[in-house]
């Protein structure tokens, strides 16, 4: 579980997030929504220690991440995985070496044993036959499964995705998706996803956070998204004509 | 002056940050290996040519210069061992390196850094400073002064096929000129000079590139202020080093 408790954050004089408390709760996917710029890439970026608070505080299973020294957020870093926007994947390595790098890194398993890991990661994620590939030489839905890959293969019991369907097409999001949301049952993580995408918030929202300008308006899960009397929730959820046409419409 | 002690202050803590304990030698190791290749070995070929006609070129000068018949023809071999190991083997292939290699390493690590890998190296527990900077400082620190020897024999060859087929000095004069009155020091100082400029085009570029916020544009402009502060820094390093090494 992650307990993030009164976060704020500002850049200069610009105030990106302000007193911002959630619980994320393990085995679930719990989503962060919001307009682009209203603050969820900051704050997913706080909860995993990439950029620091300023107020607040930040518990991974009780233990108070940002209090933690170096040495020992370290330790807990390697418990957590991200996707990132871009994928991320190092670009001199091939898909094989990005898989292995954490193994590389931080276990001291046999080259084969490294092997047998990274190929089940990759099977896991539906890429087969490309170990040799750069990144490169795949696609943006291949980045984003070999990405996915590199993060579980230490077994993570934290996942972090960075709004995962972006450049990816509608079809392709929902298989990164699928995925997304059964890994996060097979390994019992918790899982925080960035997004904006509407498909996603119905097809993963287990639990939701809806972010504007730097603040958590609501919270609740797909259920509740569509009834909601938040006129903030209302205007980012009905933004495009066919959703508003859909909630118009009688049942 | 705020944002330079500012950046002045920030290259140090990333220093602090490259020269951290290494999380696992072997990785480390590999990595040297790669830089060594990537900006030891594949900065020969550029070294070799600049240096044979620039050689060329510090011997014609010479001759034309020293056209006097009070002045023995050997002192052109002479002047053209001193121009190259003194200062142009150290210091001007410290200038093109650092626009070679200074460039590939601000625009390498500015690429990692605007497409989130460094973010990626951080979340998994890496210091990412150390991983990435420091493979690459120990290369050119290591490799620069193989580079430097090259660019003395390139250079001296150079002005000796040139000199004498231009017909202004003959072989004999030259390789006598070039061994006369020969200081092995001027080896050492040279050396010594090219490991400084090493590291600082290896951290200043590293420094340049590690700092990049926003994207392509951003890793261009890293990479063009890579090559200009560490070729400041180069000359200024090049005067305070000269009158320590040579007063």
């Amino acid at each position: 579980m992650i307990r993030a408790e009164h976060i704020s954050k500002s850049f200069g004089d610009r105030r990106a997030l302000t007193d911002i408390t959630a619980v994320f709760e393990p085995g679930k996917t719990n989503l962060i929504i919001g307009k682009s710029g209203s603050g969820k890439t900051v704050f997913l970026k706080c909860l995993v220690g990439l950029l620091d608070v300023d107020e607040g505080e930040i518990y991974y299973n009780d233990v108070p991440f940002t209090r933690l020294d170096f040495r020992r957020k370290k330790e807990l870093r390697q418990q957590m995985g991200m996707l990132f926007q871009g994928s991320a994947l190092f670009d001199s390595m091939t898909v094989e070496e990005n898989v292995r790098f954490p193994l590389d890194m931080f276990t001291g398993m046999s080259y084969q044993e490294k092997l047998d890991r990274v190929n089940f990661c990759l099977d896991r994620v539906n890429i087969l036959n490309s170990n040799r590939l750069f990144p490169s030489e795949l696609s943006g839905g291949m980045k984003k499964r070999v990405a996915i890959a590199r993060a579980i293969v230490l077994k993570p019991r934290f996942l972090f995705c960075d709004e995962p369907n972006s450049g990816l097409d509608p079809k392709t999001s929902i298989v990164i998706d699928e995925l997304i949301r059964e890994i996060t049952v097979e390994l019992n993580m918790t899982t925080i996803v960035n997004t904006h995408d509407m498909n996603s918030v119905m097809e993963n929202g287990e639990k939701i956070i809806f972010i504007e300008e730097g603040e958590k308006c609501w919270e609740g899960n797909r259920n509740e998204i569509l009834k909601s009397d938040c006129s903030k929730l209302n205007d980012f959820v009905f933004a495009n004509s066919l959703a508003r046409q859909l909630k118009d419409s009688p049942r | 002056m705020f944002r330079f002690l500012s950046g002045f202050g920030s290259y140090w803590i990333l220093l602090g940050r490259v020269f951290a304990r290494p999380e696992k030698h072997s990785i480390y190791y590999r990595q040297t290996m790669k830089e060594l290749v990537s900006l030891g070995l594949r900065s020969i070929g550029i070294v070799t040519i600049i240096s044979f006609f620039m050689g060329a070129v510090i011997t014609l000068q010479t001759a034309y210069n020293t056209e006097n018949p009070i002045y023995p023809t050997y002192l052109i071999g002479l002047g053209a061992r001193d121009s190259i190991i003194l200062e142009f083997s150290s210091t001007i292939v410290a200038l093109i390196l650092a626009g070679k290699v200074g460039s590939n390493i601000a625009s390498e690590i500015g690429t990692m850094r605007v497409t989130e890998q460094i973010d990626a190296l951080e979340l998994m527990g890496v210091n990412s400073a150390s991983y990435i900077i420091l493979p690459k400082v120990v290369a050119t620190v290591l490799f620069n002064p193989f580079l430097t020897l090259i660019s003395i024999i390139t250079g001296i060859i150079g002005g000796w096929i040139v000199g004498t087929s231009a017909g202004v000095i003959t072989s004999q004069d030259y390789i006598y000129g070039i061994q006369y009155a020969f200081i092995p020091y001027y080896i050492t100082y040279s050396i010594i000079k090219t490991v400084f400029f090493a590291f600082i085009i290896s951290t200043v570029s590293a420094h340049q590139g590690y700092h990049v916020e926003g994207g392509s544009l951003e890793v261009g402009r890293a990479s063009t202020k890579a090559v200009v502060y560490s070729s400041v820094t180069i000359l200024l390093f090049n005067v305070i080093l000269t009158q320590l090494l040579l007063s």
